[in-house]
């Protein structure tokens, strides 16, 4: 054997050969993954920080039950109105294909859906605007339900995608004694298999809506001019939203304005990080109530 | 607690060194000294969190000879041969009482250099473990980065002639080590490890994940490769000790205090341990009442 | 027959009538539910088969009238009816490129201290954390960037990338704003990075301690370790992530229309105004008054759209290809 570098195995323990410098270099490394992920947090801090210190001084009362100019109530409500709206067309439809995926579909198939969910998944959301624009809004009028349509394309495929996660939980065991007592598949899907997944399964929409929510460009192009002082519920004309009113206010320089913006942005930014952070225990909760 | 009983001591025990790593024998002088040990473990425990592992274990282990850790699962063999090289520092709760003396240093001692420690003492693992990587580069991956680059090419090949693999591997050193057999991918495990000339190889059960034949293989090579690397085994497999050993070290687990906790229970020259062990718990065991 | 025998079998003849319905709408609803289940899934693919032909419906009198042309003309003037994507494009690529090379070794990076570096209790603080700077709207970040970013940018950044290295013409003159391709490549970069770390951590997490263990014993550094093992058999997972990431800087539009500027030329320094496909379309869609104009904004979503879909598409082939097992989206 060659002799180079071998060290004799009776001296200390201490760094032999090249092991100082590559021991530097480990550190380095170390040095530098510690730092990319402490300059995320900061980002992060710095950005809810402005949102918070910004924004909490125009929230009271009045601001979020009023109309134009004192508040932003109507955008609030309309920004209720078409995330439901959007939910009510997204989940049944998502839950009605993690069915699929988990009780018929074939290997191909299964292939073939979760492709088509990872590339709905993928869509720029100014597409499904431009969309929904030619589809519902050219030639006619805005609608907040064009709006919503968008929207819960946006959201079919996390909700399918998260149903689906749960529902291949269900223990066979259960599935398994239905069929043995002769039960019909749709009734055991009915009141055995959504029964125990319907935790996971809100979960998910949550999660979903959380995403849709702080959605923009679709409803820049569906629902973005609209009547700032009224309170409507009204889903087939086009209804005052959160994102929206932020867009046209970040754009108008007007000092007041941006307080307003980063109240309405605070409001947004709370919604989504509880409803997130307030899922995803829950789903990971459900998910080992399943698998225990 | 059994001490370590100096045998007739062999011409192999008492070979001095010099930094080449050649050895001199003095074949006219046969002085009666302590062999040399390479690992001297003084009142080890250890412990994972507040569970004791292993009790107070005193074990010397010899230069150039094959040390066989056996005794019923459990006991704390592979505990304390991965406390050799400190590869148990991964797990958050370990702790370790006594001290492990390395040629005198402690292995734990706080300017101690954790890669270092594991460049000279080496490890090959109960399941084979090959990277994902041509065999060639499997065998060049820890010289290369010890910055052995000169002799590359030489350095494998002796590793797996080491190895015992050469021939089978040679006409495809590019193919990917997950094509080899169970047994050939220990090898390369084997090769990989003594291509960086450690001075202490610690196998842990190396032949469990293989069939009889492989098994047959890799105590050939062990024999093979005594007299140039310390060997530490750790085996649930008395026969394979009785082959391939020098000397035994057998480990229980001792009932009588509060927890059940792996205990050193007698250590000798493999012959005896068989043949005439001092110990009832050493005799039922390799008699095989109970383990 | 007795009356007994004939009240039993008719006892016996209603039964089997019951059964025999109920067994008819077992059978009816287990098809059923099958026929629903079956038209919610083709219903996901027609979705993306109808957005793609109204998008293209959409940009037919531009594509009629440019045709490819429209790729590479650079002029966008609607007053005139001329109209070109091609800075766009310019400006599309240079974001995109930015975001990706500076934000794949920074969530790489994160990825690796989070499974390797991080204590157990720290990992699990810090990554719900990275994940929540992908949750944040982009109208809001887009906001914060109008507001916080560009003038730091402007007055910190830009003079001194621009002092030290002037001469290199990425990092050219500046406007008098902070809003340029600069600020809106760092806000694509701040998207980017939580995309491809949680999706970097998950492989790194995937790589079984027996190889991790093996190169330890080996004598081989923490960092050795990583290069020899971790990244080379994560490496193409790695890379179907980054290509996600770079879906999404491709097609966000909201935050990019509000910090790079709304400029038409193409330039070659990053300090000056640009504008992207995506993020044109969100700001001149709205007013837009001709046909032409419209139809030209389709056309730019069309374009989008094929990027935005192939980006996806190779991400899939790749993960699938080396069998990478995780959620490939979100």
């Amino acid at each position: 054997m060659t002799g180079q570098l071998i060290p004799d195995p009776t001296v200390p323990l201490t760094p032999s050969g090249n092991l100082r410098r590559r021991r530097l270099v480990s550190r380095g490394a170390e040095v530098a993954a510690t730092a990319a992920a402490l300059a995320a947090i900061a980002i992060l801090v710095i950005v809810i920080w402005t949102v918070v210190s910004r924004g909490a001084k125009a929230i009271d009362l009045e601001f979020i039950f009023t109309g134009y100019p004192t508040g932003v109530g109507p955008m609030l409500l309309g920004t209720i109105v078409i995330a439901l709206v959007a939910t009510a067309m997204a989940m049944p439809l998502g839950v009605l294909i993690a069915l699929f995926l988990t009780e018929y579909a074939g290997a191909r198939g299964t292939r073939l859906l979760k492709l088509t969910l990872d590339l709905l998944n993928g869509l720029p959301s100014i597409i499904l605007g431009l969309f929904v624009f030619a589809l519902l809004v050219d030639h006619k009028q805005q609608s907040a339900f064009s709006g919503s349509l968008a929207l819960a394309i946006i959201e079919l495929p996390l909700i399918a995608r998260g149903s689906q996660e749960v529902l291949q939980l269900v223990p066979k065991g259960l599935r398994e004694a239905s069929d043995a007592l002769g039960v019909a598949r749709w009734r055991s899907v009915l009141t055995v298999t959504l029964p125990t997944a319907i935790g996971g399964i809100v979960t998910a929409t949550v999660l979903a809506v959380a995403r849709a929510a702080g959605e923009t460009a679709p409803l820049i192009l569906t629902t973005s001019v609209f009547d700032p002082k009224a309170f409507s519920f009204n889903p087939f004309e086009p209804l005052p939203n959160v994102p929206t009113w932020i867009y046209k206010l970040s754009e108008e320089g007007n000092p007041e304005g941006f307080t307003e913006a980063w109240g309405m942005s605070l409001l947004l930014v709370s919604f989504i990080l509880f409803a997130s952070l307030g899922a995803r225990a829950l789903l990971a909760r459900s998910k080992r109530k399943l698998s225990s | 607690m059994t001490s370590i009983v100096p045998s007739r001591v062999r011409i192999q025990d008492i070979a001095p060194t010099t930094p080449a790593g050649t050895t001199e024998t003095n074949a006219a002088v046969r002085p009666l000294v302590a062999p040399e040990l390479v690992f001297d473990s003084r009142q080890v425990s250890i412990f994972y969190g507040a569970k004791q592992a292993l009790a107070s274990v005193n074990l010397g282990i010899r230069r150039g000879q094959i040390t066989a850790l056996i005794g019923p699962s459990g006991c704390g063999k592979t505990t304390f041969l991965r406390s050799l090289n400190r590869m148990n520092d991964s797990v958050r709760s370990f702790r370790i009482e006594g001290q492990i003396l390395y040629h005198g240093h402690d292995v734990y001692g706080s300017s101690v250099d954790r890669v270092e420690v594991r460049r000279r003492i080496g490890m090959v693992f109960q399941k084979p473990n090959p990277f994902p990587k041509s065999i060639y580069d499997n065998v060049a991956w820890a010289p290369r980065n010890l910055g052995l680059r000169r002799g590359l090419d030489e350095r494998v090949e002796n590793a797996l002639r080491g190895a015992a693999l050469w021939d089978e591997v040679k006409d495809r050193l590019k193919d990917s080590a997950l094509g080899l057999s169970g047994g050939q991918q220990q090898r390369l495990c084997i090769a990989r490890a003594i291509a960086i000339e450690p001075d202490v190889l610690l196998l842990d059960e190396p032949a469990s994940a293989l069939d009889p034949i492989a098994t047959g293989a890799i105590e050939d090579l062990m024999h093979s490769l005594k007299g140039r690397f310390t060997i530490v085994i750790v085996t649930h497999n008395m026969q394979q000790a009785a082959r391939v050993a020098d000397r035994t070290a057998f480990f229980s687990l001792e009932t009588g205090g509060p927890k059940p906790v792996g205990t050193l229970i007698e250590v000798d020259e493999t012959e005896k341990i068989f043949a005439e062990p001092r110990d009832p718990r050493t005799r039922d065991y390799v008699s095989g009442r109970f383990g | 027959m007795s009356a007994s025998v004939s009240a039993a079998s008719r006892a016996a003849g209603r039964g089997a009538r019951v059964s025999d319905l109920r067994k008819r709408a077992d059978t009816f609803g287990d098809r059923a539910l099958f026929g629903i289940c079956l038209l919610a899934a083709l219903t996901a693919g027609a979705i993306i088969v109808l957005v793609g032909y109204l998008v293209v419906h959409g940009a037919s009198p531009a594509i009629s009238k440019f045709g490819f042309g429209f790729v590479t003309e650079t002029e966008w003037q609607p007053n005139f009816g001329v109209f070109g994507a091609g800075s766009l494009l310019y400006g599309t690529a240079v974001t995109s490129t930015f975001a990706l090379l500076l934000g794949a070794p920074i969530a790489i990076a994160i990825g690796l201290f989070l499974t390797l570096l991080a204590p157990k209790g720290l990992g699990a603080v810090i990554a719900p954390l990275v994940e929540l700077l992908a949750a944040i709207p982009s109208v809001i970040l887009g906001f914060w960037g109008l507001l916080v970013l560009a003038p730091f940018v402007q007055s910190k950044i830009e003079p001194f990338l621009h002092g030290t290295f002037g001469f290199i013409p990425i990092f050219g003159a500046q406007e008098t704003t902070g809003l340029s391709v600069f600020t809106a490549s760092l806000i694509l970069t701040i998207m980017v990075i939580p995309i491809i770390a949680s999706i970097s951590r998950d492989l790194f997490q995937s790589v079984p301690a027996e190889l991790q263990d093996g190169a330890a014993a080996l004598g081989a550094t923490r960092w050795e370790v990583v290069r020899g093992i971790v990244l080379p058999t994560t490496s193409s997972g790695v890379v179907a992530a980054c290509i996600l990431g770079l879906g999404r800087a491709l097609g966000e539009a909201i935050a990019v229309s509000q910090v790079i500027g709304a400029g038409s030329e193409i330039q070659a320094s990053l300090f000056k105004t640009g504008d992207t496909l995506a993020s044109r379309i969100a700001l001149q869609f709205p007013g837009a008054l001709t046909e032409l104009h419209k139809a030209s904004l389709f056309y730019c979503g069309v374009i989008l759209l094929v990027i935005g879909l192939a980006a996806n598409l190779i991400a899939s082939w790749i993960g699938r290809r080396f069998s990478y097992g995780g959620a490939v989206s979100g």
